[in-house]
């Protein structure tokens, strides 16, 4: 057992930590800098990590998208599991995209680095991002199992002495559509842990350190320490809460449980719906994560994340149910349930603590993705459009939710000139969608609304991968449910809100985007802020 | 012929003037007199005239920078702004990017947008990417609009339409209409102000302009017409974002180009300083009460991006302000400064800042009512700033409340010695620093290990040492005048403008003529300014195109020189792909250390800058010091990397001249701040009076 840290030796590791945490923010600074795929340079949706030879985590980058949170953590050890430390080599690079061993989808790529000092192993850096494209079906909701996907990477050695294995390379060049994007994702990946590398070294070196045992377990057993301190501060007992979602073809339920004792949090989903024949699918690493970050952002929001953090959060399923999909299940858009379940755990916590808690939002990314012919001489004659959009957030304690606003996803949209520049496509709205929030005496955040169509004289397909169309999200506390989304063309024609759609010459795409719930009784709401609503329009 | 420049900087708390005539400086400093901040210019200019013996007629040059407009967007003092769009668009600058810019709060809060939704109005009009009309200009609907924000009192109004950087045409009509009927009202097009693609910036851009309009307009017409009433009747010029010099003609229509001309001023002293002393890698580092910046100066020029964030509301974190899509000098602001509050975290962890006790109460230490322990109160307790000689003497130090401050908010919570919670606040800040200088150079694709440091603002000097050793790097320089450093930058900004166009073009397909047209636009636009602002000067061109791979969603500034390429060669075209090819390559590899074989190439933004050209400086030659000053006395000064207290030389730094050096551990004291050398290092005077701190080598160690 190591010592504790004490007086000034205590202040020093803290702002080694520090460091470390920098480190991994520089790390994913320039993943994203160097990325091609959109949802990686615009959406964040990457991570990057410190991690002790053990596979502990010591260090995350904070991204755009918390689904990564704790599916990479583990990632880890997989590999250690496969490829012992004993056996690592300097300029050794390791990769998969194993949805069960990685981040939850064939999208995301993950690679591990060892750091050597001299040739002892001291540390692993890990880092994963979405690539622009993985074979199969493409990012929509249309698989029926894994096989209809892409290219699957099981956890393998992808380079050493700095040198990729031509060989995995060439396969990967032959199963893509975009091999020099995709290759240029991976190039940046193993970059990004290199620079994560070399600022280790030279911090080990600047603090005189031979090996990361002691700040490791510092970092871990002080994390813990403040998480159970949080933990603490919540009654002990046990919740559950349901929650009904569109699903494809049917309806499906999401039960959960929370229990919180002395030592920790744990959520259970049984009794949740079983597995789909589509790509809505959940592997439990995926779940994990969306579930430990609902969790996070109330109980010790602060915290770093790294294995004592973590750790106290137990999530479990029920295999072969949606949310612990087990191989070969389609798991393509798997952020489209995975996105759903901090709601799912706010439904339980809201009960234990309601003033912290926000009401149901629309959580789901409404994403854009069109494709289609182009006379235009920049696209090969064809394009493709894909663009990170939001409804409307829950209502928050003490003040009404965000309008427009990724949660817990935490993308940014692309701007419309350059959508305009990149594709025919014109939009001709894209405002807030008025009267969608749900009424509360805090209210639900706007949805928005948005038309497209085609410049040309031509058709074009729009991908659809959307919830809250059926099932709104709810209000809590007397709060009403804000509107629910749809998707229509201009003359009334309804479109289908998960699957794929041509959408005629000449007709326009009218998108509704679902408000959030409200939070408290309207009657309460505030004179003010319902004259600031007529006022400024959001309520008419 | 004597050239006469006078510089005058309006600061929060603060107006700092500097005045120059042959190599004498002549400087001073006034509180801030925000209902009427001309006043405290005129004062001191007076102030300076009379020291110098020096008429105000006989003035050549009159720079102003002020830190009003940025103020007014801090603290939404501007007009009431209307602003008209592109029908069904009007939601752009409240939406800004879909997304929480702090993930793990739930309670984040985006800033309110300078345009309320109900007068932010859509016209009936569109254009496309190409800038053909898809939709004609409605009149009716601008008829209505302007009467709308009449009868609503609006006093300003933004005109930005989808694309007018393809086409200005339906934003100058419609500004026609409106000045029909309502000549007397301020307009702003984000064709003129911001004509680049991104409807969110450009957007907010222009109703950022068209919100401070009328204030500074006020502002800069009285301050113009007070001076020359007392005689001062040179061309006035404001200091711009980028680092260069405007007309006030240019100011009054772009006051927003004026935001943050304070710290653009700091950036110009260290570029001067590296210039002067012949220094090729140089961070800029600027610490002053309330936040640090630093800044990344490349022989001898900062470097300018058009990306900028004002009003950060929340920690200073990105996102959380107002983008403004202007020239700026690229530098990194976090919240640590001299009063920056030091808690525990969560965790029980020392964090410093973003949070400030500002000037009121302030550290402390100042014994005004402050009782939450600052860097200022750790450094008086490490023992780094000594009380005889803190401001003259003139503020008694109080270092019972900085002890009490220190033990209340992290010694005894934490179980520490208030000296071991001091040296952890010193630490921490050190390293947030270090930290964020790391991050930016990274971000520049620059290595400023084996660089120099340029320390100024009060607090700089007191934390150089650490924060360069963190960056390992081993010279610091710290410059004469570091009290009134944004004014004295001024005093040589050059004159300068940068025009910019959007063109998307695909490498393969860009012909020369594309590009000439192009590049001959923009020359019109930027001499025009540059003419009237300096009509008889030598002038550069710097031509830029932000360029990327395609598909990848952020570009990278490429310098380019076309003028190698012959137009008429039969083979120009190809010369110039292979050119910019080769150049984006480079530099990709420069930030990146790859490239991607095989993929096209697409450019997206054209800049062209012109600014006049400085004399170059005379290089000071670095003379070594020949024999050691004797100290004044001795101070224990506890050393935040070790831990131990030592005895430090106390030196007055106004007897340290040229010749002299002194050798760390020690500290140098003047009125407005302290500079600690540490052992190992040798500090002595060089140029213009600035210090040099620099690490000895082993041989010199062994001697001493």
């Amino acid at each position: 057992m190591l010592k504790q840290p004490v007086g000034l030796e205590s202040v020093r590791y803290d702002i080694m930590w520090n460091r470390l945490i920098a480190v991994v923010q520089e790390q994913a600074t320039t993943l994203v800098r160097s990325a091609f795929s959109t949802s990686t340079r615009e959406a964040g949706d990457l991570s990057a990590g410190l991690f002790d030879i053990d596979g502990q985590m010591l260090a995350q980058s904070v991204t755009g998208t918390p689904g990564h949170v704790n599916s990479m953590a583990s990632s880890v050890k997989h590999f250690l599991a496969a490829f012992p430390v004993t056996e690592m080599e300097p300029g050794d690079v390791y990769l998969t995209n194993d949805p069960w061993k990685g981040t939850g989808h064939l999208f995301d790529i993950v690679v591990v680095t060892p750091v050597f000092i001299e040739d002892r192993i001291v540390a692993l850096f890990a880092c994963t991002s979405h690539v622009v494209d993985i074979g199969g079906v493409g990012f929509s909701t249309t698989s029926k199992e894994i096989y209809h996907e892409g290219l699957f990477l099981p956890l393998m050695k992808f380079g050493s002495k700095g040198k990729f294995d031509p060989n995995v390379v060439a396969i990967i060049e032959a199963n893509v559509r975009d091999k020099i994007q995709v290759m240029g994702d991976i190039y940046s990946l193993a970059g990004c842990n290199e620079l994560g590398a070399n600022r280790l070294v030279s911090m080990m070196r600047e603090y005189e350190l031979q090996d990361l045992d002691a700040l490791g377990q510092h970092i871990i057993d002080s994390s813990r320490k403040a998480m159970i301190a949080a933990i603490s501060e919540v009654p002990n007992g046990s919740w559950v809460s349901t929650m009904r979602v569109d699903g494809v073809d049917s309806p499906l339920d999401i039960h959960t449980s929370l229990t919180v004792t002395d030592q920790e949090i744990k959520v259970d989903f049984t009794g949740t719906s079983s597995v789909q024949p589509y790509g809505i699918n959940v592997p439990m690493s995926y779940t994990d994560a969306y579930t430990s970050f609902g969790v996070r952002c109330i109980v010790g929001p602060q915290i770093p994340n790294n294995a004592g953090s973590l750790g106290v959060i137990k999530v479990t399923a029920p295999e072969n149910s949606i949310l612990n999909a087990l191989h070969p299940a389609a798991v393509n858009v798997r952020h489209v349930m995975g996105q759903l379940l901090p709601d799912a755990v706010y439904g339980c916590l809201a009960q234990v603590l309601p003033n912290q808690v926000p009401a149901e939002g629309t959580s789901s990314l409404w994403n854009l993705m069109a494709k289609g012919d182009w006379d235009d001489q920049y696209a090969n004659r064809s394009f493709m459009m894909m663009s990170f959009n939001s409804g409307g957030a829950g209502a928050r304690p003490g003040q009404d939710g965000l309008s427009a606003t990724a949660f817990p996803s935490g993308v940014r949209n692309m701007p419309v000139e350059i959508n305009e520049v990149i594709s025919p496509l014109i939009f001709w709205k894209k405002e807030f969608r008025e009267d969608s929030g749900g009424a509360g005496k805090y209210r639900g955040g706007l949805g928005q609304t948005i038309i497209l169509a085609n410049s040309q004289d031509k058709d074009f397909v729009f991908s659809a991968t959307y919830e809250r169309v059926i099932y709104p999200a709810r209000g809590r506390q007397g709060g009403e449910s804000g509107k629910t989304g749809r998707l229509s063309l201009d003359d009334g024609t309804a479109v289908m809100a998960k699957g794929d759609t041509v959408i005629p010459a000449g007709r326009k795409l009218v998108i509704e985007f679902p408000g959030g719930g409200g939070l408290g009784p309207s009657s309460e709401r505030d004179p003010k802020a319902k004259a600031r609503d007529k006022k400024l329009g959001y309520v008419n | 012929m004597v050239d006469i420049r006078l510089a005058a900087d309006i600061g929060g708390t603060f107006t700092d003037l500097a005045l120059t005539a042959d190599n004498n400086l002549w400087t001073t400093k006034l509180l801030t007199t925000p209902s009427e901040p001309a006043r405290a210019v005129l004062q001191g200019i007076s102030t300076l005239c009379h020291q110098s013996g020096i008429d105000m007629a006989a003035i050549d040059v009159f720079v102003h920078g002020t830190t009003l407009a940025t103020n007014a967007l801090i603290e939404r003092r501007g007009a009431l702004t209307g602003f008209l769009t592109t029908s069904g668009m009007r939601d752009s600058i409240e939406m800004a990017h879909e997304n929480r810019f702090e993930q793990y709060d739930l309670a984040m809060r985006r800033p309110d947008p300078l345009v309320p939704r109900n007068l932010r109005i859509g016209i009936r009009e569109r254009l496309d990417s190409n800038g053909n009309v898809l939709v004609k200009l409605n009149r009716q609907d601008i008829l209505d609009a302007a009467e709308a924000f009449k009868s609503s009192g609006v006093e300003s109004i933004a005109i930005g339409y989808l694309h007018s950087y393809q086409s200005d045409a339906h934003e100058q009509a419609t500004a026609d209409i409106i000045r029909e009927n309502w000549p007397e009202v301020s307009i702003t097009l984000s064709s003129q102000v911001c004509p680049e693609i991104r409807e969110y910036e450009r957007f907010s851009t222009t109703c950022a302009n068209a919100y401070i309009q009328p204030l500074m307009a006020e502002y800069l017409t009285q301050l113009d017409t007070q001076r020359r009433e007392q005689g001062m009747l040179c061309q006035m010029f404001l200091m711009q974002s980028g680092g260069g010099l405007g007309t006030l003609e240019e100011a009054l229509k772009y006051p927003v180009r004026l935001v943050e001309s304070g710290p653009a001023g700091g950036a110009l002293l260290s570029a001067k300083i590296a210039r002067e002393l012949d220094l090729k890698d140089v961070l800029s580092f600027d610490m002053g009460g309330t936040t640090a910046k630093l800044c990344i100066i490349k022989d001898g020029q900062p470097r300018t991006s058009r990306e900028f964030e004002v009003a950060r509301e929340y920690r200073f974190l990105a996102g959380s302000g107002i983008p403004l899509r202007l020239p700026v000098i690229e530098m990194v602001e976090i919240g640590a400064g001299g009063s920056s509050v030091a808690h525990l975290d969560q965790l029980g962890r020392i964090a410093v800042g973003p949070r400030s006790a500002g000037s009121e109460p302030g550290p402390a230490s100042y014994g005004a009512g402050g009782h939450e322990a600052t860097v200022t109160d750790a450094d008086v307790i490490l023992g780094k700033i000594v009380p005889h000689f803190f401001a003259n003497g003139e503020i008694p130090l109080d270092i019972e409340a900085a002890t009490t401050a220190l033990n209340n908010t992290i010694a005894i919570p934490a179980s520490l010695t208030p000296l071991t919670s001091a040296i952890g606040i010193a630490e921490v800040v050190d390293e947030n620093m270090a930290n964020a200088g790391r991050a930016h150079a990274i971000e520049q694709g620059c290595d400023i290990t084996g660089g120099t440091l340029i320390a100024f603002g009060g607090a700089a000097p007191l934390h150089a040492a650490r924060v360069a050793q963190k960056l390992e790097i081993d010279t610091i320089v710290v410059p004469s005048g570091a009290g009134v450093g944004s004014a004295i930058g001024f005093l040589r900004a050059p004159a300068s403008h940068e025009a910019v166009r959007t063109r998307y073009h695909k490498l393969n397909a860009l012909t020369m003529s594309d590009a000439q047209d192009l590049i001959r636009d923009m020359r019109l636009e930027a001499e025009q300014v540059v003419k009237s602002a300096a009509p008889n000067s030598t002038t550069t061109e710097n031509v830029r195109i932000y360029m990327r791979y395609i598909g990848q969603g952020h570009e990278i500034p490429v310098g380019v020189d076309l003028t190698q390429i012959t137009p008429s060669s039969p083979t120009a075209d190809f010369e110039l792909r292979e050119h910019l090819t080769s150049l984006f390559l480079a530099s990709y590899r420069n930030l990146y250390a790859r490239e991607i074989p095989g993929l096209e190439i697409e450019a997206l933004n054209w800049l062209l800058t012109i600014q006049t050209v400085e004399p170059p400086l005379e290089v000071t030659p670095s003379e070594q010091p020949i024999s050691e000053i004797a100290a004044l006395r001795t101070t224990p000064v506890t050393d935040p990397l070790t831990g131990t207290t030592e005895k430090y030389k106390l030196i007055e730094r106004k007897t340290l001249l040229p010749g002299l050096f002194t050798t760390g551990p020690a500290l140098v004291v003047e009125a407005q701040t302290t500079t600690v050398v540490p052992r190992h290092f040798k500090c002595f005077t060089v140029g213009a009076g600035h210090l040099k701190i620099q690490k000895m080598q082993d041989s010199d160690i062994l001697d001493a």
